[in-house]
C-alpha cells in the first residue's frame, strides 16, 4: 500500500484539516461573544447610542462567525467514531464523558441563548436580553474548558487504569481529568489566545474604518476596547504559555526537545532561534542560540539540564519497546516558533497601538481631538506620528487581524504533531487508533467532501464578513431604542413586524 | 435495573428528544417547497423555527456525546460502520445551519433562492437517512467478532431500512405541518392543516407497515404496547388536525414520534446493535457499555443537567409563543444591512 495514502495518514490529514478549520472560528466566537456582551452591558448601563450601534455591529460579525463554528463543530463530535473507532473503543470510557458534559452543559446553553439573543430584541426586556448574550459567552467558555480537559487527557493521561480483560482504559477519577494542571494551563493559554484573537479582530476592523474616517465614534470605542483586550490577553497568553511550557517539559519532554531541535541533552540548554539540521543523523548543521534560556524556560533555572531528542527517544525505547518515538521535528520546531512569533507580533502591535492612542490627559492640548474625530497617533510627547506614518499604523493593525489566527493554528499543529507517534501520550499510538473497518476510499471521500465544502464555505463566509464590515454599524430604529418591557414583547400591535427575522 | 440499562433508556430519551424537536424543524424545512407559495411565506416558515432549530440540533450532539461516553463500542461501531450515510447527514447539517443564518444576509434573488433550495434538501435528506439508520440498527447489520461493521453501503439500503426512512420522512413532514398550523396565522395556517391531513394519511400507511414489520421481526409485548400507542396517537393527531385543535394535533404527533422511537428501542433491548452474522457478536448494553464509575458520573450529570436544559429550552418556546404570518416579516430585513 502506498504509505502516503494509508488510512492513518488520511485520517490524520482529515482530522488536521477539519480541526484547524474549526479552530479558526472557535477563538473568535469565544472572544466576540464576551466583547459583544461587554458592549451591550455598556449600552444598558449608559444608554449611549454608540454602544448599541457597536453591539449590533460586532454582534452581527459574531453571528456570521459562530454559525461556522457551530456547524464545523458537529463534525468534531462524530469523527472520532468515524475515522478513529479503535481510539473511541479504547478511551471512550474516559474521553466520552467530557464530551457529553460539553454537549449537555455548554452546547445547550450556547445554542438556546443565542436563539433568544438573535430573535429577542423585541421579545425580551433589555436586561434579560443582555443576560442572554452573557449566557452565550459562559457557554462558549465552558465548552472550551471541557474539550480542553479531554485534549489534556490525551497529552497527559491521569485518573485512569488499563483494564486488560476489556482491552481499554477506564476512568477512575473524573475530577483529576477535569482539574489536572495540563487542563488548567491549556485552558488558561487557549482562552487568553482566544481573546488575543478577538481583540486583534476588533482592532483590525476599527483601524480599517478609522483610516477612512468612517463610523468614528463606534470605531474609536472599539479600537480602544480591542487594544486593551489585545494587550491584556497577549500578556496572559505569554504567561500561560510559559506555564504550559514548563508543564510540557515535565510531561512530554520529547515535544519540547523537538520544539527546540535540541538533539542531545545539555546543561545549561540554549534556546534556539534558528536551526537547520539532519533528522536522520539527529543533529543540527546550523543553529543560532541564546545560551541558558531553554533551561530557564523549562525549569526557572538558567543552568538546569534539559534532555534532548535522542535521550528521550532512547528512554522511551527502553520503556515502551523498540520504535521511533520522535515526532516530525521540522514541523514541531517551526510550528512552535510561528505560534510564538505571530502571537507576540500581534501583542506588540497592540501595545504600540495602546500607547499611540493614549487618552487625553496624557496628551498635550494641541494633539487632543474631539469625540467624533479620528484620534491623533502620538509617538512622543508633542510628537505625532504624522500623516505619512499614521496610515501605515492603520494598515499594519488591519493586517494583524490574521496573526493570532495563524498563531492559533500553529499552536495546535505543534502540540498535536509534537505528541506523535502517540495519540494518548504513553498509552496509545496513533497507528493503533484508526478505524480498521473503514476503507481508504471512504476516508478519502470524506476528506475530499469536507475539504471542498469547507473551502466553499470559507469563501462565502469571508465575503459576507467583508460586506458587513464595510457596511459599518447600522442605523438605530425606533424599536431598538424602545425595547419591550415584558417577556414575549409588546402585545398592543398584533401585526407589528418582528425586529429581526431570518 | 443496572446503570447500563438506565443509560440505554437515557440514550433512547435523547434520540426521542432529537426526533421530536428536530423532527418538526426538518418538516418545516421540507414544507418550504411543499407549502409555501412565495418568498414571504417561505420566510414565515423558516422563522417559525428560527430561534429554536439550533437548540433542537444539540439533542443530536448530546446523543452522540452520551453514546460515546456511556457505550463507546456502540459509538465506534455505529459511526465507523454507517460511514457514508453519516457523512451525508453531516454535510446536510453543516449546510443547513449556514443556510438559516446566511440566507437573509444578502438581498440578491439568487443568493436567497439557493439557500432556500439548500434548506429543503438538507432537511429532507437527514429526515430520510435517520430512519434508514435506525431501521438498520433495529434489524441488525453484519458485525464481526471484533464489533467491526463488515457489510457494504448496499447492505444498509435494504427494503426494511428504506421503509424506515420513508416513515421518518413522512412523519417529520406531518409533524412539521401540524407545527406550522400551530405557529402561523393566515392562509398558510389553513393550508398547513390541509397538507397535514394528506401527509398524515401517507404517514399512517408507511408507519403501520414498518411498525408491524418491526413487531413481527423483533417485537415483544412491551414494543407492542408502544406500537399501539404510536398508531392510536397518529390517528388521534389526524382527528385533532381535522377539528382544528392545533395544539392537540401537535402534541399527539409528538406522542407518535415518542412512541415510535420507544418501540424501536424496546425491540432492540438488550441489544444496542445486533449482529446478523452471529448472535454472540451483537453489541449489547453489557458488552458495549462503559465502566460503572463512568456511568455513575454520567448519571449524575444527566439527573442534574437535563431538567435545567428542559426548563430553559421550554422557556424559549414560551418567549416565542406568538404565531407569525407574512405581516410580521419586515421587507427590509432582507436588505441585509438594516439589522
Amino acid at each position: 500500500m502506498d504509505l502516503a495514502l494509508a488510512p492513518e495518514t488520511l485520517a490524520r490529514w482529515q482530522f488536521g484539516i477539519t480541526t484547524v478549520y474549526h479552530f479558526l472560528f472557535v477563538p473568535l466566537t469565544i472572544s466576540l461573544a464576551a466583547l459583544t456582551a461587554g458592549l451591550q452591558t455598556a449600552w444598558v448601563r449608559t444608554e449611549k447610542e454608540k454602544y448599541l450601534r457597536a453591539t449590533k455591529f460586532w454582534g452581527k460579525l459574531f453571528l456570521i462567525n459562530i454559525a461556522m463554528g457551530v456547524v464545523t463543530g458537529i463534525v468534531q463530535e462524530f469523527q472520532f467514531g468515524m475515522n478513529w473507532s479503535d481510539y473511541s473503543r479504547f478511551v471512550g470510557d474516559i474521553f466520552g464523558a467530557p464530551l457529553a458534559f460539553e454537549a449537555l452543559i455548554a452546547f445547550f446553553f450556547e445554542s438556546t441563548f443565542i436563539g433568544l439573543w438573535i430573535f429577542g430584541w423585541d421579545r425580551l426586556p433589555k436586561r434579560i436580553h443582555l443576560a442572554c448574550i452573557w449566557m452565550v459567552s459562559i457557554g462558549t467558555i465552558l465548552s472550551a474548558y471541557f474539550i480542553l480537559a479531554a485534549n489534556s487527557w490525551m497529552q497527559h493521561p491521569v485518573g485512569y487504569r488499563i483494564n486488560k480483560a476489556k482491552g481499554r482504559a477506564e476512568l477512575t477519577d473524573f475530577w483529576a481529568v477535569l482539574t489536572q494542571n495540563t487542563a488548567l494551563s491549556q485552558a488558561f493559554h487557549t482562552l487568553s489566545a482566544a481573546f488575543l484573537t478577538g481583540g486583534a479582530f476588533m482592532v483590525g476592523i476599527a483601524a480599517y474604518h478609522l483610516a477612512r474616517k468612517k463610523h468614528i465614534r463606534e470605531m474609536k470605542t472599539s479600537l480602544r476596547l480591542g487594544l486593551i483586550t489585545v494587550v491584556i490577553a497577549g500578556l496572559l497568553t505569554a504567561i500561560s504559555g510559559d506555564t504550559l511550557g514548563k508543564v510540557m517539559f515535565k510531561q512530554q519532554p520529547m515535544k519540547m526537545a523537538a520544539a527546540e531541535a535540541l538533539w542531545d541533552g545539555q546543561q545549561p540548554a540554549p534556546f534556539s532561534i534558528f536551526a537547520y539540521g539532519d533528522v536522520e543523523k539527529g543533529h543540527n548543521s546550523v543553529a543560532i542560540e541564546i545560551p541558558g534560556l531553554l533551561s530557564f524556560l523549562a525549569d526557572d533555572n538558567f543552568s538546569s539540564y534539559v534532555p534532548g531528542i535522542n535521550d528521550v527517544n532512547k528512554a522511551e525505547q527502553q520503556k515502551f519497546g523498540p520504535g521511533d518515538y520522535r515526532p516530525n521535528i521540522p514541523v514541531t520546531f517551526w510550528g512552535f516558533r510561528w505560534m510564538i512569533g505571530f502571537g507576540m507580533a500581534s501583542f506588540a502591535i497592540g501595545l504600540a497601538g495602546l500607547w499611540l492612542t493614549r487618552k487625553k490627559f496624557l496628551l498635550p492640548q494641541h494633539l487632543r481631538v474631539a469625540d467624533d474625530e479620528v484620534p491623533n497617533l502620538v509617538l512622543f510627547r508633542n510628537k505625532a506620528l504624522g500623516h505619512r506614518l499614521t496610515p501605515w499604523y492603520w494598515r499594519i493593525a488591519t493586517w494583524t487581524m490574521a496573526f493570532p489566527l495563524i498563531a492559533n493554528s500553529w499552536g495546535w499543529i505543534f502540540t498535536e504533531m509534537g505528541r506523535q507517534p502517540w495519540v494518548v501520550y504513553g498509552v496509545l499510538q496513533t497507528r493503533d487508533a484508526v478505524s480498521p473497518g473503514v476503507s481508504q476510499g471512504e476516508v478519502l471521500t470524506s476528506m475530499i467532501v469536507f475539504t471542498t465544502l469547507y473551502a466553499v464555505l470559507a469563501v462565502v463566509e469571508v465575503k459576507l464578513l467583508a460586506k458587513y464590515v464595510k457596511a459599518g454599524p447600522p442605523e438605530l430604529t425606533e424599536a431598538d431604542l424602545n425595547p419591550p418591557t415584558q417577556i414575549g414583547g409588546d402585545t398592543r400591535d398584533a401585526d407589528k413586524p418582528m425586529a429581526f427575522s431570518y | 435495573m443496572e446503570l447500563h440499562d438506565v443509560w440505554f433508556v437515557l440514550i433512547a430519551v435523547l434520540w426521542t428528544g432529537y426526533f421530536f424537536l428536530e423532527g418538526f424543524d426538518f418538516g418545516v424545512g421540507i414544507l418550504t417547497k411543499l407549502l409555501a407559495r412565495d418568498r414571504p411565506e417561505r420566510r414565515v416558515l423558516i422563522n417559525t423555527i428560527g430561534p429554536v432549530w439550533d437548540g433542537n440540533e444539540v439533542w443530536l450532539l448530546t446523543a452522540g456525546g452520551a453514546t460515546f461516553a456511556a457505550f463507546p463500542e456502540w459509538y465506534a461501531t455505529l459511526f465507523s460502520g454507517f460511514y457514508l450515510p453519516l457523512l451525508l447527514i453531516l454535510v446536510c447539517l453543516i449546510v443547513r445551519g449556514v443556510a438559516f443564518e446566511y440566507r437573509a444576509k444578502r438581498p440578491e434573488e439568487n443568493w436567497q433562492r439557493n439557500w432556500e433550495t439548500a434548506i429543503f434538501w438538507t432537511s429532507l435528506l437527514p429526515a430520510f437517512l435517520w430512519g434508514v439508520a435506525f431501521g438498520n440498527i433495529v434489524r441488525g447489520v453484519k458485525i464481526d467478532r471484533n464489533f467491526e461493521y463488515v457489510g457494504s453501503l448496499w447492505d444498509l439500503l435494504n427494503p426494511y431500512a428504506l421503509l424506515g426512512g420513508l416513515v421518518t420522512l413522512t412523519l417529520f413532514t406531518f409533524h412539521g405541518a401540524v407545527f406550522t398550523a400551530l405557529k402561523t396565522v393566515g392562509g398558510i395556517r389553513l393550508r398547513a392543516r390541509k397538507l397535514a391531513l394528506r401527509v398524515g394519511l401517507a404517514t399512517a400507511v408507511v408507519a403501520l407497515a414498518f411498525l408491524l414489520w418491526t413487531q413481527a421481526d423483533s417485537g415483544n409485548a412491551r414494543s407492542l404496547v408502544a406500537m399501539v400507542l404510536a398508531v392510536v396517537a397518529l390517528v388521534a393527531a389526524l382527528g385533532a388536525n381535522q377539528l382544528g385543535r392545533e395544539g392537540w394535533a401537535f402534541a399527539l404527533s409528538g406522542v407518535t414520534i415518542v412512541a415510535a422511537v420507544a418501540m424501536l428501542f424496546l425491540s432492540l433491548f438488550p441489544n444496542v446493535m445486533p449482529s446478523t452474522l452471529n448472535g454472540d457478536w451483537s453489541l449489547t448494553v453489557t458488552n458495549a457499555s462503559s465502566s460503572p464509575y463512568t456511568l455513575k458520573i454520567m448519571t449524575w450529570l444527566a439527573v442534574i443537567a437535563t431538567p435545567i436544559v428542559l426548563l430553559y429550552q421550554g422557556w424559549t418556546y414560551w418567549v416565542f409563543r406568538k404565531r407569525i404570518g407574512t405581516q410580521h416579516i419586515a421587507a427590509d430585513a432582507a436588505a441585509g444591512t438594516a439589522h
